[in-house]
């Protein structure tokens, strides 16, 4: 039987990531308890772990590269080209399969359905009725959604917009909130309330097009919500109440009160970056290549992203895969030439007098020399005598 | 920055552990890899978890991941300025 503590430097000693070393100490002190080791067979424990674990480890010089984007590019045809569907959140459109992935990695800007998953604080994420209350505060609302009838009044120079009384009640709004908000907000107009009718009245009468004009801007004005939001739902997941977006504000949406900004998320990676930084836009990468690839019913090694991710976001901004993005960025002029766009690259390298070390993979292939990769990474000098010795 | 963040970047999910390594910190650093300064992969100045730490560009920031595979590993990025 060897003490705890003796266990513990041993395997402090040992060289492995620390959290391998803490399963290591965990189930060396369990089988130590049940069959009383040697101090001996704790180190040939120990020995055959790290022999394991080296022998687990990429081996230098290994085109790592490539077999990442053989490992995504295999899985990738085998799903769907079909853009939409509904998946999971019900009635929201979400782009997913190839499509969705093409997106992530060319770094689009705005995604196609932009999508927020909005989580909620202790005190809304049980009741139905409170996470309501915090969708109603997301949701964009224009005048439009709320009319059931808008017309213009030629005669009397009028926009005159049919409230829907539900409509108006689920959005939380009342009548009088909506005059103050467009008047505030439209200076050029009266506004009269009636009952469920809203009358718009333009202080100076002009030309029809103008009324027009000034009825589609009010039609379109945002009552409430946040701006890029558009309809909200809420789902039951697991004892919470979760809250999906059509649309995306992220910023705006964490300081919303209600929701729990340290779960909340979005699917356009830009916003992530800029809200939360670089780093979370990595994770975020991963989580959504890893999600749209397992919706399909495919399963490609994390390790493999991780490395998309980790080149993508290496320069400390979302970099897309392309010409625009990493290839571009390559050093070597043959290199980024044998890749799109050949005589341009070449072109302007020789404008600029740029050279070549030939020190990567794809320009020693291209000239036919031994490429940079395994074994051609080692490179053997061997010293001989310069003159044969005379006995 | 316009706005001051209302809430702390550090809380939410999706970062990792963010902190400024001191100069020796980044000497062993370099000595380790055995690399120049400039072959470390970067972060902007002005992103959120530089601001909020306040580090200035030259500072080396040390990432602490969780990895699915490895637990969690150290990352290291150089602040840029933008």
């Amino acid at each position: 039987m060897v003490a705890a503590k003796t266990i513990k430097s041993l395997v402090n000693k040992a060289e492995l990531p620390d959290n391998i070393k803490e399963e290591l100490y965990d189930k060396l002190i369990e089988y130590n308890k049940k069959y009383k080791l040697k101090k001996a067979e704790i180190e040939a424990i120990i020995e055959e772990t790290v022999k394991e674990y080296k022998k687990a480890l990429i081996e230098p010089g290994e085109a790592i590269g490539t077999v990442a984007a053989q490992s995504i590019g295999e899985p990738s045809t085998q799903m769907t080209l079909n853009t939409f569907h509904y998946a999971g959140v019900a009635e929201i459109n979400v782009t997913l399969g190839l499509p969705r992935i093409i997106e992530i990695v060319d770094a689009r800007k705005n995604p196609s359905t932009p999508i927020m998953t909005v989580y909620l604080d202790e005190k809304h994420r049980h009741d139905r009725e409170k996470a309501l209350e915090v969708a109603r505060r997301i949701e964009g609302t224009t005048l439009e959604n709320l009319a059931r009838e808008t017309s213009i009044d030629i005669l009397n120079y009028e926009f005159v917009v049919e409230i829907d009384p539900e409509r108006l009640q689920k959005s939380g709004l009342d009548m009088e909130r909506i005059q103050k908000k467009l008047e505030g907000s439209f200076k050029s107009a009266e506004f009269e309330v009636d009952g469920y009718t809203l009358i718009m009245r333009p202080k100076k009468t002009g030309k029809l097009s103008d009324l027009r004009r000034l009825a589609e801007k009010v039609k379109k004005h945002r009552l409430k919500g946040l701006s890029g939001v558009g309809k909200t739902i809420i789902r039951k997941e697991g004892d919470e109440y979760v809250i999906y977006t059509e649309g995306s504000n992220f910023k705006q949406v964490l300081k919303v009160p209600g929701v729990d900004p340290t779960r909340t998320r979005t699917n356009n990676i830009w916003e992530i970056a800029d809200v939360l930084g670089i780093e979370a836009a990595r994770n975020a990468i991963i989580e959504e290549i890893v999600n749209t690839m397992r919706e399909q019913g495919l399963e490609v090694d994390v390790r493999h992203i991780m490395l998309v991710a980790d080149m993508m976001t290496l320069d400390g901004v979302i970099l897309p895969i392309g010409r625009h993005g990493i290839v571009g960025e390559k050093a070597s002029v043959l290199a980024r030439a044998a890749f799109e766009i050949t005589t341009q690259h070449l072109f302007e390298a020789a404008e600029r007098g740029e050279t070549d070390p030939l020190n990567g993979v794809v320009e020693n292939v291209l000239i036919g020399q031994p490429v940079p990769v395994g074994t051609g990474i080692v490179k053997l000098a061997m010293s001989l005598p310069l003159r044969p010795k005379r006995e | 920055m316009a706005t001051k963040k209302e809430f702390n970047v550090f809380a939410h999910e999706l970062v990792p552990e963010h902190r400024v390594l001191s100069e020796e910190e980044r000497e062993t650093l370099l000595r380790k890899y055995r690399i120049k300064i400039s072959q470390l992969p970067q972060i902007k100045a002005s992103d959120p978890a530089v601001v909020a730490l306040d580090a200035k560009p030259g500072d080396v920031i040390e990432i602490k991941r969780k990895s699915p595979t490895a637990g969690y590993y150290y990352y290291y990025r150089l602040v840029v300025e933008d």
